[in-house]
């Protein structure tokens, strides 16, 4: 168990467009271990929808099983969670979008969850361009199993028990880039900093965001020799460019012209200005993606920022050509063709 | 051995006389083609059947298909039978039309003693080929195609419809009404027409010049079809899915369900556009197995769309877990099965209704599932559409069980029938307005006591009825919980809400007969197109039965009362079912507390369609046997 929140508010908590506090995004109490990376992901969650002042009774959360499926209970009390099974969350989260495409999905799985028994549902509801944020908290263990290793794990490292990760270890960034993710980020829950605005973009892209959230499991993958302990994260996370999200109503002051930085205009007229931190950075290369990703890696160091946005993506929506009013919204009249139509039908089986 | 030529020719046996034996048949009697998969035979059988129906005369038609797209052998069976007896017949067939050579040594001897062979003659016959005791109607339709077409497609395709031309004379078919239907068929296809009834023509002049037509084996037009369509049972679930409002499926490919989501498709993108805005008022998502084509249906149904899926036993199997999810979280959702031979793959395009435990208890740990057992394509329909209000109104999985031959097969079955005035029934559901007039919401509060808790939909309130859905045990307000008596109180309410289920689902058939029974027929799903020709055989042998129709699971009251009566002073009750494991029967005697000896299986699992013999001759043998025990104790 994290801690005990206080019931005491503070009488002037800034309050957002909505006139609400960032106490109204919170969650149940946490029970997850004391500083899991959990549950500074779950306080990412919470300030960037406070700031982006999102109606939390608008959010749907969806998750698998584990860990990091436990944590949607975590934040935003008001909107509705769905817990569903191992590595299925995807299918569900498909069907919920497809019902109701005016709600925001913010999923969240683990590396068990998705790299493990759900790396297919996770490969198709990235084809699927579904409109979600994905998010993965990635920590290279089955936590709630205590401590085996996960796909996710580089190979050749051990777990706190002693066994050696033997195989190949999947890289979901890389994976989501290949399968045509039209926002795809890694962050460390340890860098707030960095993970609010990432969340932010990812909560106003409109299409599948996907973030890979590296979170430590303080209590089976901290030791020394983890390659996703805090202070391994820490010494060797290198940044290619970081996503600073400006809301459509804000006015943009400092002119972006240094080359260090890239204005791109959002589907709702918001401004995701990109920072480079190398040069050579280019957000709508995929593959280039790919490559600095796995260049990065071969020299130790774990990538983080914004990897790949494609603003104009086309959600499931578009290519279904669905209709604006959600489908779980129409009435009999809309949705039944009736006796006269059957009729006709009858015919034509004659 | 008799052949039926007017003018001798050397492709064809020798010219004997008409047989003596043969007793003419008018309207009962059936035609078996045999042909080879992927050749174009499906749509030329099926105008075949079609004709015979616009005359007025009842008509079933039964696909006996390959798991395979081009080259195997394939039947097609058609029964003609002015009784109304439209079960498969079994036995051998009057008529074989022998299109294969790959299977015709088998197809000859597929013929009824007196019968008719109707053959390509174009290859001659082996000597080991011809009995003596059958009529040989050779004509050289590949000759004839190798002359008449150039395109080796054509060559391929005419032969059907020609065989279907030189029928109409054989039987004395109406043929105005035969090329009246190839202009239906070919709507929109104008081009096509011409071609078509000039292959008919060819077929028909061909064997009004060389055969004695009609053959004793005919049809004559009646008026017996009334207002009855001919028709498959996936069209129809298919069809009934979009008049009960069904917005979402996700979807994964296998016969025999398949055409389930098909026809809901085209239906869909027929009926179901925005007038205004010409977008979709549906959404279909092929997906990448059956987990997640389940996983599509239950996101929707929480999310209040009304949502389904199709599948087989494979894809059961796949289905399990998200099953039990949606049962303990309580989403409505429909799922259709239709059912195949199992176990595994099985014979995957032959029938069975062998699914019936793994589905009433689908999932680990304590579930029990609400099951629909559909028997005709009408009742598809009705049941395609009601599932979904059950589902919501129950507010857990609907499972309609289908199987290949209803599926698949056309059926003469009662026209498809939809009442304007009656709305859907949504169950359940909070509106904000709701949220804001009572005091507390708890998702899994029993309120009325009937079981059935009131739900939210996500998005509906500010800041009222939001609440955390899951698998695992939680309490009345949906927290988590591990307390034993939350866990126990929930799980007994499920108890209760799936016994008040009786309450929403198709009660049972019953058929009394006026004179007292001496034994009982319970049966469900397509065993019912058998059953009426075997209580009619059993009563020409002076044995009466009533019969019970299974609709539903959990069962009606009825059900148990039924079985009670008429297993009083040694009468026999029977369970029919498509399966070798006595499924249903277990069920019955595990849910109602029966005894098991009160009940006698009849159990037909060979993959075809069941036929009143088999019935009638397992009944025999039982009374027989129960005889024998009697004088034997």
């Amino acid at each position: 168990m994290s801690f005990i929140k206080s019931k005491f508010r503070h009488p002037r908590l800034p309050v957002n467009d909505l006139g609400l506090t960032y106490r109204d995004y919170e969650g149940a109490l946490s029970t997850l271990c004391a500083g899991c990376g959990h549950d500074s992901m779950t306080s990412a969650i919470i300030k960037a929808c406070h700031e982006l002042s999102i109606q939390p009774s608008k959010v749907a959360k969806l998750s698998g099983i584990g860990c990091s499926s436990k944590a949607p209970n975590y934040f935003l009390n008001k909107a509705h969670g769905f817990n569903s099974v191992h590595g299925r969350m995807p299918s569900v989260a498909t069907g919920a979008n497809l019902a109701n495409q005016e709600l925001l999905y913010l999923a969240m799985s683990g590396d068990g969850d998705s790299a493990s028994i759900g790396f297919g549902q996770f490969a198709h509801v990235v084809r699927r361009q579904l409109n979600m944020v994905y998010m993965v908290a990635n920590n290279g263990v089955y936590g709630l199993t205590k401590g085996q290793l996960a796909a996710t794990a580089d190979k050749g490292v051990k777990n706190k028990a002693g066994d050696l990760s033997l195989f190949t270890d999947i890289d979901l960034c890389t994976m989501a880039l290949q399968l045509g993710a039209s926002f795809v980020a890694r962050s460390f829950s340890g860098d707030k900093q960095q993970l609010v605005p990432l969340l932010k973009a990812a909560m106003s892209h409109k299409g599948f965001a996907f973030i890979d959230i590296i979170s430590p499991c303080v209590t089976f993958n901290n030791h020394v020799g983890s390659t996703r302990s805090y202070d391994y994260v820490h010494d060797h996370m290198t940044t290619g460019a970081v996503a600073d999200f400006v809301p459509v109503k804000t006015e943009i002051t400092s002119s972006c012209d240094s080359g260090e930085c890239e204005d791109v205009c959002l589907h709702d007229g918001s401004i995701m200005r990109i920072q480079k931190v190398n040069e050579d950075y280019d957000s709508t290369n995929a593959s280039q993606a790919i490559l600095d990703i796995e260049s990065n890696k071969k020299e130790g160091k774990i990538l983080t920022g914004l990897f790949y946005l494609e603003p104009t993506a086309s959600d499931f929506h578009e290519v279904n050509d669905t209709n604006s009013t959600p489908l779980n919204q129409l009435e009999q009249d809309v949705l039944c063709p009736g006796s006269r139509v059957l009729s006709g039908i009858n015919d034509s089986f004659r | 051995m008799t052949n039926y030529k007017k003018n001798s020719d050397q492709l064809t046996p020798e010219k004997t006389p008409k047989k003596e034996q043969e007793q003419p048949l008018v309207n009962e009697f059936v035609v078996r083609f045999a042909n080879t998969n992927g050749t174009g035979s499906a749509s030329a059988n099926n105008m075949f059947a079609k004709a015979i129906l616009r005359m007025g005369i009842p008509v079933s038609a039964k696909n006996i298909f390959p798991s395979n797209i081009q080259g195997m052998p394939t039947w097609y069976e058609v029964r003609i039978s002015e009784k109304n007896y439209l079960g498969r017949r079994g036995g051998k067939s009057e008529m074989v039309v022998a299109m294969n050579a790959q299977s015709i040594d088998d197809d000859i001897d597929s013929v009824k003693s007196g019968g008719y062979l109707f053959y390509d003659s174009s290859r001659a016959l082996l000597d080991r080929q011809i009995r003596a005791d059958i009529n040989y109607l050779g004509m050289p339709i590949s000759n004839i195609c190798l002359k008449e077409y150039s395109d080796p497609r054509q060559r391929q395709l005419f032969k059907n419809v020609i065989y279907v031309g030189a029928l109409a004379v054989l039987l004395s078919m109406d043929f105005t009404l035969l090329k009246g239907l190839v202009r239906d068929q070919f709507k929109g296809k104008e081009k096509l027409i011409t071609p078509n009834v000039y292959a008919l023509e060819l077929g028909y002049q061909y064997a009004n010049e060389h055969f004695i037509c009609p053959l004793a084996i005919n049809v004559a037009s009646r008026d017996l079809v009334n207002n009855r369509i001919l028709v498959d049972g996936n069209t129809a679930t298919g069809l009934g899915a979009v008049f009960g409002g069904a917005t979402v499926t996700g979807w994964y490919p296998i016969t025999p369900s398949t055409s389930v989501i098909e026809k809901f498709s085209s239906y869909c993108h027929r009926l179901r556009i925005d007038p205004a805005s010409g977008k979709n008022n549906f959404a279909i998502v092929q997906v990448e197995d059956e987990l997640a084509a389940i996983g599509v249906a239950i996101g929707a149904g929480w999310n209040g769309a009304r949502a389904f899926t199709a599948t087989s036993g494979p894809g059961v199997s796949l289905m399990t877990e998200f099953l039990g999810l949606a049962y303990f979280t309580e989403i409505p959702i429909v799922l259709v099965n239709v059912q195949r031979s199992g176990p595994s793959t099985g014979m995957p395009t032959r029938t069975q209704q062998a699914d019936i435990l793994a589905c009433a208890y689908a999932s680990h740990g304590d579930t029990k599932q609400i099951l629909l057992f559909p028997d005709s394509p009408s009742e598809c329909f009705e049941l395609g559409a009601q599932a979904f209000d059950i589902a919501d109104q129950l507010q857990t999985p609907v499972i309609i069980m289908s199987d290949l031959d209803l599926g698949m097969n056309d059926h003469l079955s009662k026209e498809f029938s939809w009442q304007d005035n009656k709305a859907y029934q949504k169950g359940k559901v909070l509106s904000a307005k709701q949220l804001d007039e009572i005091e507390v919401f708890g998702r899994y509060l029993d309120v009325d006591g009937d079981g059935i808790c009131y739900r939210t939909l996500p998005g509906t309130h500010p800041d009222k009825g939001a609440y955390f859905n899951r698998g695992t045990s939680r309490n009345h307000f949906a927290g988590y919980t591990e307390k034993s008596a939350d866990y126990v109180d929930n799980m007994d309410r499920l108890t209760k809400k799936f016994i008040n289920a009786v309450n929403y689902l198709p009660a049972p058939i019953i058929n009394q007969d006026k004179q007292r029974a001496q034994l009982a027929l319970i049966f469900f799903g397509t065993t019912s197109h058998p059953i009426i020709e075997a209580i009619d055989q059993l009563k020409a042998q002076g044995l009466i039965a009533d019969s019970l129709r299974i609709r539903a699971f959990p069962f009606h009251s009825q059900i148990e009362t039924f079985i009670e009566e008429h297993s009083i002073n040694n009468k026999q009750v029977f369970v029919i079912e498509q399966n070798r494991d006595a499924q249903m029967k277990s069920l019955l005697v595990n849910e109602l507390q029966i005894d098991p000896n009160k009940l006698a299986s009849i159990l037909n699992f060979d993959g075809l369609p069941v036929t009143s013999h088999f019935i009638v001759q397992a009944v025999l043998a039982k009374l027989v046997n129960n005889q024998d025990n009697q004088k034997a104790g």
